[in-house]
């Protein structure tokens, strides 16, 4: 520690270019915290999702809808349970960034996810008012709601015949009992398919409920043999495969992120290192003086190292702060995307890690400089 | 007398595209403990890095440079930052102290390298400021200081781990008249009262008249 005082003397030197600095690598540890958060909430979406239930979309594309007569066709197929069906709603609440997830289902939708824990009489409710709603506990915590209330929807992909704002009465809510995701709304069926303009009697994809988990396979084959040839073909998974199907198409998105986490990196590389020879150059006498003293080369390289080691990991740390303190606002906006959003330690220690190795690569350069510098030439060069 | 410092038939040569310069030509030379020596001559001529041999800086192509009796151009690179530490003080001309680290910090730095805990690194630096007369100025970072006091806290800093010989690149030649008598006057306190063994560079008489004695050099050779 007793060295400190000159590594500080070097970090002082320019106290503009260090906050500078300090700032751009803080700046790229924020997106790169927040960004890494995304990509955490779409693992654990995979990690959470049924195996004993198989999705059935189109082969098309899953945005394709299917024609409700392949119900009683996936029923009679051996080994299937029960066989449930619902179309993606869209649709806003009073503003653009109020959105979640909204699915017109039947009345036994819930019986296929066991997991959900519907308040009293929500099932009998849903199943009696044909505007009914049920939504995750999460989502009226976070609107307000109360049964009862009425909520208007505007509509975007599904139009009501006559136009006008979908309305749906609030009849009660979900407990998910196996993870925090308990932000969707389901709606009724029966209501969607008889008020929307077009498109009447085809879900937007099935969910079917096996007997043995182990024959998901072999029942998904069957399944998409059944409509082989035919206008609206299927593709069959489980929800598991079907969650990470959707969460690799997402991971383009990721992939975007991380192209531009990395750009960001390789650019906070070059700016540190150039930060650091710059500040090896400008005191190079400094340096000459220091060797002449009696300081050993390795020691001035790690002096050095521990400059550039200073600037990344304060940086990294800011950053991370900062992206602690912003996270309620981020994941507020991103959770509709994707699954639970959380800031967990991974992130931090990721970070730290991150620091470290941009402060070696940036630092290495201007050290192994300052240590192969001739004392000589260095104390000419006032 | 004897000898603190014996340079044996040095040679310094350095390589330019294809040419060899010759900077020292079997140069010999013998220094007393407790001398004060000048050394003179035209730009080119070998002084400084003849100052540089002594030092430990640099290395001799052949020849011998016998300190103390320790042969340095047997040493490498890390033992001769050793021997610098603990046998030799340094005085720039342009002084060479870290922009914002106060008086003290600068002269503090030597000791960094020593075993000294904090409070006796700082009785050190305290008396080695008291020796150059400033013990008031040990919290004054160097732009706070004219250019004679920047030089006593590097002569501080050269004198604070006591070693026996203290090397001079034109001391004075960033400093107006006055200033540069006062250095002058400081550096033969050292050597007469405290024993130092000084060796100083300059182009200037009226600094090399303070010394004991004086030697000229050109071409790489002594010339008297």
């Amino acid at each position: 520690m007793k060295y400190w005082m000159i590594v500080k003397s070097g970090i002082n030197r320019k106290k503009i270019r260090t906050f500078m600095t300090v700032f751009s690598i803080a700046t790229a540890f924020l997106l790169f915290s927040l960004g890494r958060s995304v990509a955490v909430a779409f693992n654990s979406e995979v990690d959470f999702a049924g195996k004993d239930r198989l999705i059935v979309v189109s082969r098309l594309a899953f945005t394709e809808s299917l024609p409700m007569a392949h119900k009683n066709r996936i029923e009679a197929v051996e080994g299937v349970d029960t066989v449930v069906w619902r179309q993606w709603f869209g649709g806003t609440y009073k503003e653009r960034q109020n959105f979640f997830p909204k699915w017109p289902v039947p009345d036994n939708y819930f019986d296929v996810y066991p997991e959900w824990e519907l308040s009293e009489g929500a099932q009998e409710a849903f199943s009696r008012n044909i505007t009914g709603m049920i939504v995750g506990k999460d989502l009226a915590d976070q609107f307000g709601w109360k049964i009862g209330d009425r909520i208007p929807i505007i509509a975007d992909i599904w139009p009501k015949k006559g136009g006008g704002v979908w309305e749906f009465d609030l009849v009660g809510t979900y407990i998910n009992s196996v993870s925090d995701e308990q932000d969707e709304a389901f709606i009724n069926w029966k209501y969607f398919d008889e008020a929307r303009l077009y498109e009447t009697g085809r879900p937007g994809n099935y969910i079917v409920k096996i007997k043995n988990p182990d024959q998901a396979e072999s029942i998904a084959k069957e399944i998409d043999e059944l409509f082989k040839n035919s206008l609206d073909e299927t593709k069959t998974s489980t929800e598991e495969a079907f969650s990470r199907m959707f969460a690799e198409q997402i991971g383009n998105i990721g992939l975007i992120i991380n192209s531009v986490l990395a750009a960001s990196f390789f650019t906070i590389l070059l700016l540190t290192g150039n930060t650091m020879s710059q500040a090896v150059r400008e005191r190079t006498p400094e340096l000459g003086a220091l060797k002449a003293v009696g300081f050993a080369d390795r020691l001035i390289m790690l002096f050095v190292l521990a400059e550039s080691f200073f600037l990344c990991v304060t940086g990294a740390l800011i950053g991370v702060l900062i992206a602690y303190l912003l996270f309620p606002l981020f994941s507020g906006v991103a959770i509709g995307f994707s699954g639970e959003i959380e800031f967990s330690i991974s992130i931090v220690i990721s970070a730290i890690l991150v620091a470290f190795i941009t402060a070696v690569i940036s630092g290495v350069l201007p050290a192994y400089s300052a240590m192969r510098l001739n004392v000589v030439d260095a104390l000419r060069k006032n | 007398m004897s000898n603190l410092i014996e340079v044996q038939s040095v040679n310094k040569t350095y390589k330019r595209g294809g040419e060899t310069l010759v900077v020292l030509d079997d140069l010999s030379l013998e220094v007393p403990k407790g001398d004060y020596l000048a050394l003179m001559g035209p730009s080119g001529s070998g002084k400084s890095t003849l100052l540089n041999l002594i030092g430990g800086l640099d290395s001799p192509t052949s020849g011998q440079v016998v300190i103390n009796g320790e042969h340095l151009e047997k040493m490498g690179a890390s033992a001769l930052s050793d021997w610098r530490a603990s046998n030799v003080g340094f005085i720039f001309q342009f002084y060479n102290l870290l922009p914002v680290l106060t008086a003290n910090k600068n002269v503090e730095i030597p000791l960094l390298l020593t075993n000294l805990s904090g409070s006796q690194r700082k009785t050190h630096v305290e008396t080695a400021l008291n020796v150059v007369g400033l013990s008031d100025r040990g919290g004054h970072k160097p732009n706070e200081l004219s250019g004679g006091q920047q030089q006593r806290v590097a002569i501080a800093r050269a004198l604070v781990s006591d070693p026996d010989i203290l090397v001079c690149d034109e001391p004075t030649g960033d400093l107006d008249r006055d200033t540069a008598t006062e250095i002058l006057e400081l550096l033969q306190i050292l050597n007469r009262d405290h024993g130092k063994t000084i060796l100083m560079v300059t182009h200037d008489p009226v600094a090399a008249e303070s010394a004991k004695r004086t030697l000229h050099l050109d071409k790489g050779k002594l010339t008297n």
